[in-house]
């Protein structure tokens, strides 16, 4: 059941075409396509509450597209508000236990660690740990899990000026290392030409009888 | 088969950790020293009454951890974070089921033995319950696991979980407090057969809660 880590078969690529989602009733965005190769970056861009978030989660097969195609090749790595690590857990370990589920080898989880300076941090409970350093193991899983796709939801919230840094080092290095990124972010993140995504331009436009109705 | 076993022995480091492993026992105890407090010290009664009683205390009991089963996890991302990884979400429900299961089932069939001396139940009515509680709470892990997938990210989820678990245990109860006056083993045999399928369909049905839940 577990994915397996490296399918020298089939190329990474993520492909959406004509992605609609509906939340609570509600249509958020229809008719997203976007193509993504080895290496490719996407920054979707608008204000909060435009559908950004689930997006990701469509993305990430999470969330069911109302209409349209989603097509995954390669394991998915998520970051978004929520932890998902054990609190009372000391970091190091509950890192661990989502490098044990991926399969990573513990090298690999101290390099992740080192990467967003965690090194210091390993026996200290998670809980606690600041906003900074939570976002900043969040990520080192996603560093750690190996997979080609990352998906980042607001992946710079709360990190300081040094912590931001790190976080574009390893963007960067995944995608020299023909890794996909999808992110939603505010901060600046030093992605080379990513394709943006500007979601305002995929609201539903009201049909006739809806605005007949109104 | 691998992600299970880690997940199963995640859970039950987090059972263990938060404390939770000691309020079925403890509340087995309290009920079963509460009990003749109620009815009056008559040993007779207390024998002729006490193993059903203290399958309702199992069977409350069991309830006891309920909102702490799936609802963390999934407030916290960590069902999300484990579906990305591949892993269905029946894999998830079984070893949460095998997790608890191992965390209340044990120590509640041990925690009935000093129950059973408060009831004054003599020898054979004591191996009756202990083994109608061996294949019963199997059954009551799995209700508890099956009704928290249901109602996690509901707001007052407890007292849900209570009005939804309480019908669908009412076999279990029957059959359950049935086998302790019951020497042809019919009833056991029922009982049996109830926790089989309440096991056997949790993982899927608890499975499918989880995901409609993220819809």
């Amino acid at each position: 059941m577990i994915r397996p880590k490296s399918r020298p078969k089939t190329r990474t690529a993520l492909r959406l075409s004509g992605v609609a989602c509906v939340r609570g009733g509600r249509l958020l965005f229809r008719g997203i396509d976007l193509a993504m190769e080895p290496g490719g970056s996407a920054l979707l861009k608008g204000p909060n509450g435009i559908g950004k978030s689930s997006l990701i989660r469509v993305c990430a097969g999470l969330l069911r597209a109302s209409a349209g195609t989603v097509e995954r090749h390669g394991g998915v790595a998520l970051t978004d508000e929520r932890l998902a690590l054990d609190m009372e857990e000391p970091l190091g370990a509950a890192l661990r236990f989502w490098a044990r589920l991926d399969e990573a080898s513990p090298p690999a989880l101290d390099r992740a660690m080192a990467a967003m300076a965690l090194e210091n941090l390993a026996d200290v409970p998670v809980r606690m740990l600041s906003t900074g350093q939570r976002k900043r193991a969040a990520l080192a899983r996603v560093i750690a899990s190996g997979a080609p796709i990352w998906l980042l939801d607001e992946p710079g919230n709360g990190l300081d000026d040094a912590a931001l840094e790190l976080l574009g080092q390893a963007v960067a290095a995944h995608l020299t290392g023909g890794g996909i990124v999808v992110a939603a972010s505010h901060q600046p993140l030093p992605l080379t030409s990513p394709i943006i995504l500007a979601m305002a331009d995929y609201l539903p436009v009201l049909s006739t009888s809806e605005e007949e109705a109104a | 088969m691998r992600a299970v076993m880690l997940l199963t022995a995640r859970d039950l480091r987090q059972a263990w950790q938060s404390g939770g492993l000691w309020l079925p026992v403890a509340f087995l105890l309290l009920v079963a020293s509460l009990y003749p407090f109620a009815v009056g010290p008559d040993a007779a009664l207390l024998r002729r009454t006490g193993g059903g009683m203290l399958w309702i205390a199992a069977l409350l009991a069991s309830l006891l951890p309920v909102d702490r089963l799936v609802a963390p996890d999934r407030d916290a991302g960590m069902l999300d974070q484990i579906a990305l990884r591949g892993i269905g979400e029946e894999m998830v429900v079984l070893a949460r089921l095998i997790a608890h299961w191992l965390g209340f089932g044990p120590a509640l069939m041990i925690a009935t033995l000093p129950a059973a001396a408060l009831l004054k139940l003599d020898g054979p009515t004591i191996g009756q319950l202990e083994l109608g509680l061996l294949i019963g709470t199997p059954a009551l892990a799995a209700l508890g696991l099956l009704v928290a997938t249901l109602t996690a990210g509901m707001r007052s989820s407890g007292a849900l979980s209570g009005l939804l678990a309480l019908p669908l245990a009412v076999p279990l109860l029957i059959f359950g407090a049935g086998t302790l006056g019951d020497g042809s083993g019919a009833a056991l045999k029922f009982l049996a057969a109830a926790s089989l399928l309440l096991v056997a369909i949790t993982p899927f049905a608890g499975g499918a809660a989880i995901r409609a839940g993220r819809e």
